[in-house]
Parts: C-alpha cells; structure tokens; sequence
C-alpha cells in the first residue's frame, strides 16, 4: 500500500538513472542514515557501540571488499583477512614515520598498500581459476602474517610483534569516546559503500559481472581480463585494507599478525555467503548476522544452560550451533538474507491485494 | 651429501602423510564435485574417535572397526542432512557447506571425547632403521616408512577397488559424468554415501598415522590445510596426483626450510608449500595429473 512506484514517473535521464529509483527507497535509506548518525550514539549504552555496532561496520566493510572479488567479479578468495592485516600494519607504520601525517591519509595509504600486495597475489587468477585460485588466495593469506610476523620492521620491532594504534586525530580532535570512534567509522563505512554501489552499476562493475558469469566470453566482446580482474583485486583490497585500518584503529587498539589469521577470512567469506554473494547490501545484513550470532549464542547457552552443562560441552556445543545454522541457511536460502529483503520488498509492492 | 639425502628422504616420507589426507579430498571430488574443506576435521574425528574407543579397554581391531562404523554413518548423515538437499547448487555453497560441516564435526569429537591431547601407540617406534645407518649413515625414521609402506597398501586397495569391482566401475562413471550415469541406472545417492565412507576411511587411517607420530590433538585438523597445496599441485582429480603433490611438497618444502629457512628467519613451512605450488600451477594450471579444462562461449 505504502511501497509501491505506481505515479512515479521518470522524465530524464538523471532522474532514470538513481541509485534509489523509487521515491520510498530513498526516504527510508535516509530514514537509515539519521538513525544511524543521530538516534544510534544517543540511544546506545557504550558496551552496545563499541563490542558490536563498531566491528558490524568494520565487518560489514571487509565484506563489501570480498563481495565485490567474490560476488561481483566471481574470484573466490581466502585471505582477506591478510589483506586486512596489510592495511593495519601499513596505516600503523606510516603514522609512525611521516611525522604530521594526517590520520585519514594514513588510512588511504594503508588501503593502497593493500591495494598493491591484492594486485600481486591476484596475478595468478590470470591463468587459474575456481578452487585453484581459491587455494592459491591461501598463499597471500599464510605468507603476509608470517611475514609481518617475522620481520620486526613492521610491527616497529615490539618484542610480541605486537602494535599499539595511535590516537585517532583529526583537525586536533581527539577520537576517544567510543561514540565519536562510531562516527568516524559509519561516515567512512557510508561513503565506501556508496563508492561500492556506484562502482557496481557503472560499466567497471558490469565488465566484473560479465568476467563473473564466464572469462571467455567476456574476452570475446572486448572486456580486458587481465584489467578487470586485477582492478577487482586492488578494489576489494582497498576495502579490506581500511577496514583493517579501522579495526586496528577504532576498534581493537592493539593487534598482532595472528590476530588476522585463516578464521577471520572465513569469517568474512561466510558473511557474504549469508548475507548474499553480489549484494551490497548483503554484505551488511551478513555482517550482522555473524557479529550478533557468537553474542547471541553465548547469552542464550548463558541464559538456558547455565549450570546444566559444563564448560567445556557448551563451548563445542557453539561450534555445532555456529557450524549447523550455516548449513541450514545455505540449504534454505543459498542466495542469502539479501535475497530474503528482495523477496519482501516485492511481497511488500502487492500488499495487501496480492492478486 | 649425506644430510641432503637425509633431509630429502625425511621430506619425501613426511610427503607421503600430507598424499594421505589429499587422498581423501580427491576421492569426494571426483566423484561428486564437492570440495570437501571437512577432510581435516573428519581426520581428526577419526582418530579421536579411534583414540577414544581404545580407552574403554577395546581391542584395537574392534575398536579400528566401530571408528570406521562411525565415519561411514557420518558419511551417510553428511550425505543425506548436507548434500542432497544442496543438489545443483554452486560449487562455492558446497564448499562453504563443508566448511559449516566442519565447525559441527570438531565440535562434536569434542564435545564427546574431550578436547585433551592424547597419545596413540602402534607398535613401531619413530627411531632411525639401523642397517641403514650403518651402512650409509643415513637416519630414516622406521616410522615414517612404515607409514608410506600403508599408503602404498591404501592406493593399490584403492586402484583395485577402482578398476577391477562393480561398485568401483560405477564411481568413475559417476565421476566422468553425473548425469549420464543417473541416465543409465546408477544410484547417485548411493554412490555418494560409498565415497563418503571410503574417505572417512582414509581418514581414519590418516589419523592413526597422524596421532601415532603428533599424538591426536585439535592441531591434527591443521593437517588439512597442508594437503591443500598437494591437492592443487597434483590436480584435483587424480589419486596418483595426491601421491606425487604429496612427494614434492614434502621434500621441497623440508629442503626449503633447511636450505632457505635461515636466511629469512625460518618458518616458512607455513606458506612455502603454497608458494611451491602456486608456482607450478602457472606453468600447469590444471596442476600435474588435473583434466584439461578446455573453456567454450
């Protein structure tokens, strides 16, 4: 009744080609927008802000940079989580040797860098694909945390390998407080995805598609391989590489290589299968979906087992949870929760004379 | 000279434990198409399970049997609550379905048996064969050759089963091509269950091998991710391919560590085997023994 495009029609071109064709769409991702910015650091307690709305949006970015490799242009990979690790370890050494060097700058820098490391482990995907390229991905993941393991240089030559972020500063305000942390994080978060959006709706985001959906014939109709397929590299890099920055920055503070080891790549492939391979917003309703569940069953075996099972049941005990409820959602719905909101949204168009 | 040939045999030995688990992902591969990240966890079900049984003073024959009676019901279960309702789904969600297994698999074995590091005793100790060091005063590990000695066993059972039975016919028929089989009367479900007991059973033997030498721990699902590198070296199809992957990734990646590792700190055991193998799949992208893939518009 509410949601529908009925009377809204399209004079020009412009109008024809925004990102939210539909005038609801618009007020309700502004709707969003303000929530976000405006009610969620009012109303939230500090807890909620910093253990879960803060590494959702960090998340939620990793995944974006995945989906756009892996959703987008269909090149499976398993070291994002190493990507992640090359933009907090480049943010964290160019802060420290360009003195002055604005903390923003440092974050693109971080992304760039991973940028560069994505392109070179992305030259084999030139000549294999699928599984092979998936396992090939594994190399970057185990070769960049032994590195930044093993050389001291990187981690500025701490003792445990461990670093220690800076202060966030920006025009000399100081990022303490776990709500001025969230702002900064959902204003870059929000302009990414934004970026995201429009990179896959113009013509560099239909070349991926068309690479995605068969290399061959992509090449016959004139879309260069090696460039898209490396631009798809160094993109997702990109993200994966400042969500890194962000999670060193604004979320952890301190972290180790090993912190960003094979399971937090799985983490953020699960995400996007979840939430929906080639959805942009599927990779936040996956990213939700992952922080909240651990969180979730932890209060749950809390709340009902307390007491009536041992410790060491009830943690095995969410590994088969965690592991079963992925089973189940790829069997029920293998195109992920973004397919379930499509669905809705047009359920909602009928409603309430479906016929 | 002499510590090279060590070195090299005991990389080459080593190699034959990593063909064991790449074994098991390529039996599930080729007849069904799944990539099966479980085989790790499977492993290490396996052997805990084993280990577990042999507690309650069973003897170790039956206690080998019921072990291999838990995998193949896990492979049935895993056939009927996981497959078969992913039937035509992409390669990518099987996959990440066996990942999901994989979480259900450890959390189970542990949640069972307990997540305390064990030992596991066969009979052979892990010391050097003494003619051998004798004569050329080269230590290799009576173990070590015990172990390939069941592997060579494994493969041969594995080429006879696969050549010579009815049920070994209709596996490759299944694995050439789905639906051709289903068209002439093969039971596809069936077939499946099969290979899932056939790789549990591979697992199992993995895994007692594994534990015997590393004692059966959680570490022992690691495994898994070194017979990755095998697998793509060797090709994802080919059992003589996991035999050979598993030869050179294993002396190559004991003569790097030993050769190399100094130079830049040392373990690099961790990511040479990838690097290894990503480097041959540029000369041969379908790995050594893989199908040419020949791509058509």
């Amino acid at each position: 009744m509410f949601y529908r495009e009925a009377g809204q029609f399209k004079t020009s071109y412009v109008a024809d080609q925004q990102i939210f064709p539909i005038a609801q769409d618009r007020i309700g991702m502004l709707l969003i927008l303000v929530l976000a910015f405006l009610v969620v650091p009012a109303v939230f307690s500090e807890y909620w802000i910093k253990a879960i709305l803060i590494p959702f949006l960090i998340f939620s970015l990793a995944a974006l940079g995945l989906n756009i490799l892996t959703g987008y242009a269909g090149q499976l990979s398993l070291g994002s989580a190493a990507f992640m690790a090359v933009g907090a370890f480049a943010s964290y050494n160019f802060m420290l040797r360009i003195d002055g060097l604005p903390i923003l700058v440092a974050f693109v820098f971080g992304g760039l860098s991973a940028a560069a490391i994505g392109i070179a482990f992305g030259l084999p995907s030139l000549r294999i694909k699928g599984f092979y390229l998936a396992v090939a991905t594994l190399a970057a993941q185990f070769f960049i945390v032994w590195a930044l393991t093993k050389f001291g240089w990187f981690s500025n030559y701490s003792s445990s390998g461990v670093i220690t972020a800076q202060e966030i500063q920006i025009f000399g305000f100081r990022f303490l407080s776990p709500e001025s942390k969230y702002l900064l994080v959902l204003t870059i978060v929000a302009l990414l995805a934004l970026a995201a959006k429009n990179m896959v709706r113009s013509s560099v985001g239909r070349a991926w598609m068309a690479v995605r959906d068969m290399d061959v014939a992509a090449e016959v109709i004139g879309i260069r391989i090696m460039h898209t397929k490396l631009l798809a590299f160094a993109v997702s890099s990109f993200y994966c590489g400042v969500a890194g920055a962000l999670y060193a920055y604004a979320y952890i503070g301190t972290v180790e290589p090993e912190g960003f080891n094979l399971d937090l790549s799985f983490k953020i492939l699960f995400m996007i299968i979840i939430g929906g391979v080639g959805s942009i917003v599927g990779a936040f309703l996956g990213a939700a979906f992952i922080v909240l569940l651990p969180i979730a069953l932890d209060v749950m075996v809390q709340e009902w087992l307390h007491g009536i099972l041992p410790p060491s049941i009830s943690s095995n005990l969410q590994l088969i949870v965690f592991g079963g409820l992925i089973i189940f959602f790829l069997i029920v719905e293998p195109h992920g929760l973004a397919r379930l909101w499509q669905i809705a949204k047009e359920k909602l168009r009928l409603w309430p004379f479906p016929h | 000279m002499q510590f090279f040939l060590e070195v090299l045999i005991g990389g080459l030995l080593s190699g034959v434990m990593y063909s064991f688990v790449a074994l098991g992902f390529v039996l599930i591969y080729k007849a069904s198409g799944v990539f099966n990240f479980a085989q790790g966890a499977m492993v290490f079900a396996a052997a805990l399970t084993f280990v577990g049984i042999l507690e309650h003073g069973v003897p170790f024959w039956l206690a080998f049997v019921l072990a291999f009676g838990v995998m193949v019901l896990l492979g049935a279960l895993t056939e009927r609550i996981v497959l078969r309702p992913l039937v035509n789904q992409p390669p990518i969600t099987l996959f990440m379905a066996t990942i999901g297994l994989t979480y259900v698999i450890e959390g189970l074995a542990q949640g069972v048996w307990g997540a305390s590091v064990r030992g596991l005793e066969l009979g052979i100790q892990d010391e050097p064969i003494e003619w051998l060091m004798d004569a050329a005063n080269i230590g290799v590990s009576k173990f070590d050759l015990f172990g390939s000695g069941v592997a060579a066993l494994l493969v041969a059972l594995l080429a006879l089963f696969f050549q010579h039975t009815r049920i070994g016919r209709a596996l490759r028929a299944v694995a050439d091509d789905h639906q051709a089989a289903l068209s002439i009367g093969i039971p596809l479900q069936n077939i499946w269950r099969i290979v899932w007991a056939v790789a549990g059973f591979v697992a199992l033997v993995a895994g007692l091998i594994w534990g015997a030498r590393n004692g059966v721990s959680f570490s022992l699902t690691f495994t898994a991710l070194k017979a990755l590198p095998v697998l793509i070296l060797g090709g994802f199809t080919s059992i003589p391919g996991a035999i050979v992957g598993g030869l050179i990734i294993g002396s190559t990646e004991k003569l790097a560590e030993v050769y190399l590792g100094e130079y830049v700190g040392g373990g690099i055991d961790s990511w040479f085997p990838y690097v290894m193998a990503l480097a041959f799949l540029l000369i041969r992208p379908e790995g050594l023994f893989g199908e040419k893939h020949i791509d058509r518009v």
